[in-house]
């Protein structure tokens, strides 16, 4: 058992924290931000050009072979830096669908570009009423000769807005709940029928709510067996949800260290106000909340790969609960802690308090991992 | 990174348990699962049977019985015995004096003391508290004056466990009344036999009988008692207190106690259908093993950087696993009192010098102790340094506040 990082991981970490240094600070991320797109391409370009965009894939992909514990460090840099680019909805998620479920030609034809950075994907899954039940899929997909036709709706699709290709499920049978019969296809999000409307999030990201309406789809772009696609989308949620966990683990190591520097140098009463017992209890609250999240988070990257699926869901779930439980008491800490300042949008320490705050909104908030742990009966 | 526990650790856990199952009488394992109190001779007997394997004094120095171990290897040690559920080693030797002495004490001293408390041949107890020093221990009064060759002892001691079974008493005693607080204690060791002792019990809200206060009243204990240097025996304290931390977690007992709960939630009717079956109860349970989760992987966390540790000091992370470990742990003496339901309620004493102690169960013959240990188990965050207290010294050690 040794929780230490490897020497080519130590590098890799390395080089992302000073790119992320020298290009991330505060300010520059709200440059970024005012791009049309909501992140900025050169970035994007930067990553490709240390490797970060090819770090899931096979070598021969344009990759670099990397496992569940490169992305951990990956994500918990961005999310100690609020980056905005879309890394979890194209190499995590889109890259998944490929790495998990795509056959040899669609992988050599896209993940190539993925990893040279000139292509980005989203995952449009979510439907109006699905809520986080990755089986309760409405659009339909009817065979048409070779290929499927497409019609539905797909919400809070991140990043859906810039994507040039969207994993999409649909339902080739069964009914609306039942967990067979469920297809993924990639679209291109400029085919025919496909409309979509971006806009800004919350947390300074961006999404798209996206129409399909009799759109076409060939054979080239079936992911799998259709009507057998939901321990596909499972998997890769999984690796997703680890992957979200290590990035709100940033975030939140950002929130506590704000608030003891502020808790040093704010002065009322005379004395600094982290001279008080009830204000020093507080941030040691927050500093367990942090390390029982980072705990999990680690334990669920180490599962995320995990063969066996129900050990792997169950691993999974619990950090999610966790991550979920943490990022509303650092959260909301943080900002109380701060009083004023930390309501205001200039200053930094509530970005990351809307960030953590969506996170706990994505692929199941607490509340349902925990409802399925229970269900389950195993945590 | 691999979390996981390499062959060899799993090699070693197997071997650990195949141990533990064969070797355990049965009447001691059942009464823990039962959550039952232990005799002084069930844990005699089992640190007898521990020591002719070697394992006593698991974490001491090899030269005086230790096992070598790695960190790791002690971890699954200690998981194991509160998995089986076993005894663990009494405390007050084998993680307290024991590694002071082993520290700090004389070369006499070490082949006094210490292969008698690897085969428990000698009990030991602590006395630290003081009724006017709990959490500000350091404020103790109990004065030992030195006359000759002898330190006069005068004082009282409280909440001294177990003091009951006890040959000796290792205590924390001012010996310079003008010095700043912490600078005028000494630690030395006294003969429960050494005339001027009186020891009396505390009976505690459940109605057991753990702890003691213990009255010194010009007690006459020689002065080759003292351990390590006149006026030290604060650094001496926040060593082995230190060291109390790291163990305090309990996990393995918790996992225990959750399994305990399934078990009888499985057994016990809500509705038309079992316990276990109902979902808000579910859901509480699950909390309980997600938290319980992260408490191990961040005790593992800490093991793993103790590989790494240089310095002989306790690492103020192991405050988070007492805080962490205490709430865990009475979360699941809560669920239990909810498994039990309404015969939570009779009173059924398991004590012998209670006339009732040896009649039939009443209810579930299970649901005796399960109340009791509620009640008995808020000491957990009280006692080791209260949780606040852990918090004073993650504040300060950790957040630099």
């Amino acid at each position: 058992m040794d929780f230490d990082l490897s020497e080519e991981q130590r590098l890799l970490k390395e080089s992302l924290d000073r790119l992320i240094d020298d290009r991330y600070a505060f300010e520059q991320r709200k440059g970024y931000a005012q791009n049309p797109e909501g992140w900025s391409r050169e970035l994007w370009a930067q990553f490709a050009g240390i490797g970060l965009l090819g770090l899931p894939f096979e070598e021969r992909h344009g990759g670099s072979a990397g496992g569940p514990v490169e992305t951990m460090i990956a994500m918990e840099a961005f999310g100690r830096s609020l980056v905005l680019e879309p890394y979890l909805a194209t190499i995590v998620l889109g890259g998944g669908f490929l790495r998990h479920g795509g056959g040899a030609e669609q992988c050599a034809n896209i993940i190539p570009k993925i990893a040279d950075g000139s292509l980005t994907v989203a995952f449009a899954h979510t439907e109006r009423q699905s809520r986080y039940d990755l089986h309760d899929v409405e659009t339909r997909a009817v065979r048409d000769g070779v290929g499927w036709v497409l019609d539905g709706e797909k919400g809070v699709v991140l990043h859906g807005d810039t994507a040039d290709k969207l994993i999409v499920t649909a339902r080739v049978g069964g009914g609306r709940r039942d967990r067979d019969g469920i297809a993924a296809f990639i679209v291109d999000s400029k085919a025919a029928g496909v409309s979509r409307r971006g806009y800004p999030t919350q947390d300074g990201l961006r999404a798209a709510e996206i129409m399909l309406s009799g759109v076409r789809v060939g054979p080239e772009g079936v992911l799998g067996e259709p009507g057998k696609a939901l321990p596909l989308v499972e998997r890769v949620v999984d690796e997703a949800i680890a992957a979200l966990c290590a990035e709100a683990v940033g975030a939140m190591a950002v929130m506590d260290e704000l608030t003891v520097e502020y808790l040093k140098t704010r002065r009322q009463f005379g004395r600094e106000i982290g001279s008080f017992q009830i204000l020093q209890h507080r941030a040691v609250d927050m500093l367990i909340a942090l390390e029982q999240a980072r705990s999990m988070a680690m334990f669920a990257t180490m599962m995320a790969a995990d063969e066996n699926a129900l050990e792997r869901r169950n691993a999974v779930g619990a950090a999610k609960v966790q991550i979920g439980r943490s990022g509303k008491f650092i959260g909301q800490q943080a900002i109380q802690l701060h009083g004023g300042i930390g309501m205001t949008m200039e200053y930094k320490v509530g970005h990351y308090f809307k960030r953590v705050t969506m996170i706990d909104t994505m692929f199941g908030d607490a509340d349902h991992h925990l409802r399925q742990l229970a269900r389950r009966g195993a945590a | 990174m691999d979390l996981r526990f390499t062959p060899e650790e799993l090699a070693f856990r197997d071997e650990v348990r195949a141990f533990f199952r064969a070797s355990l009488p049965a009447s001691i394992r059942t009464k823990l699962v039962d959550g039952k109190h232990l005799a002084k001779d069930d844990i005699v007997t089992w640190q007898r049977i521990l020591n002719k394997k070697g394992w006593a004094v698991a974490n001491w120095p090899v030269a005086w019985g230790g096992t070598g171990w790695t960190p790791v290897q002690q971890y699954i040690f200690q998981e194991e015995l509160q998995l089986t559920p076993a005894p663990q080693p009494l405390g007050f030797g084998v993680t307290m004096v024991g590694p002071v002495i082993i520290a700090f004490g004389s070369e006499e001293q070490k082949k006094r003391y210490l292969p008698a408390i690897a085969n428990l041949d000698v009990w030991w107890c602590q006395g630290f508290s003081e009724p006017g020093a709990g959490s500000d221990l350091a404020s103790l009064r109990t004065a030992a004056k030195r006359e000759g060759d002898y330190y006069v002892v005068n004082g009282q001691k409280t909440w001294t466990t177990l003091a009951q079974h006890a040959d000796w008493i290792f205590c924390l005693v001012r010996t310079d009344p003008q010095a700043k607080k912490q600078e005028g204690i000494s630690f030395l060791l006294i003969d429960m036999e050494t005339p001027g002792i009186t020891v009396r019990p505390i009976i505690t809200i459940e109605g057991g009988h753990e702890v003691n206060e213990v009255f010194f009243d010009d007690v006459k204990v020689p002065a080759e008692n003292l351990v390590g240097q006149e006026n030290r025996g604060w650094d001496y304290a926040k060593y082995l207190l230190g060291r109390e931390r790291t163990g305090i977690a309990r996990v393995g007992l918790s996992k225990e106690r959750l399994r305990r709960i399934k078990e009888l939630a499985a057994m016990e009717r809500a509705g038309d259908k079992s316990l276990i079956e109902d979902e808000r109860f579910r859901e509480k349970l699950a909390a309980v093993e997600v938290e319980l989760k992260a408490l191990e992987m961040t005790q593992l966390r800490v093991v793993a950087a103790e590989r790494r540790r240089t310095d002989n000091k306790p690492d103020p992370a192991s405050s988070i696993l007492k805080i962490k470990g205490t709430e865990i742990q009475q979360a699941t003496t809560e669920l239990l009192l909810e498994v039990v339901g309404p015969y939570a309620l009779p009173y059924q004493p398991e004590h012998e010098d209670d006339e009732r102690w040896n009649e039939p169960p009443i209810g579930p013959e299970w649901a005796g102790p399960i109340a009791p240990t509620y009640f008995n188990w808020r000491k957990t965050t009280i006692y080791g340094g209260t949780n606040e207290i852990q918090k004073n010294i993650i504040a300060k050690a950790i957040l630099g506040l």
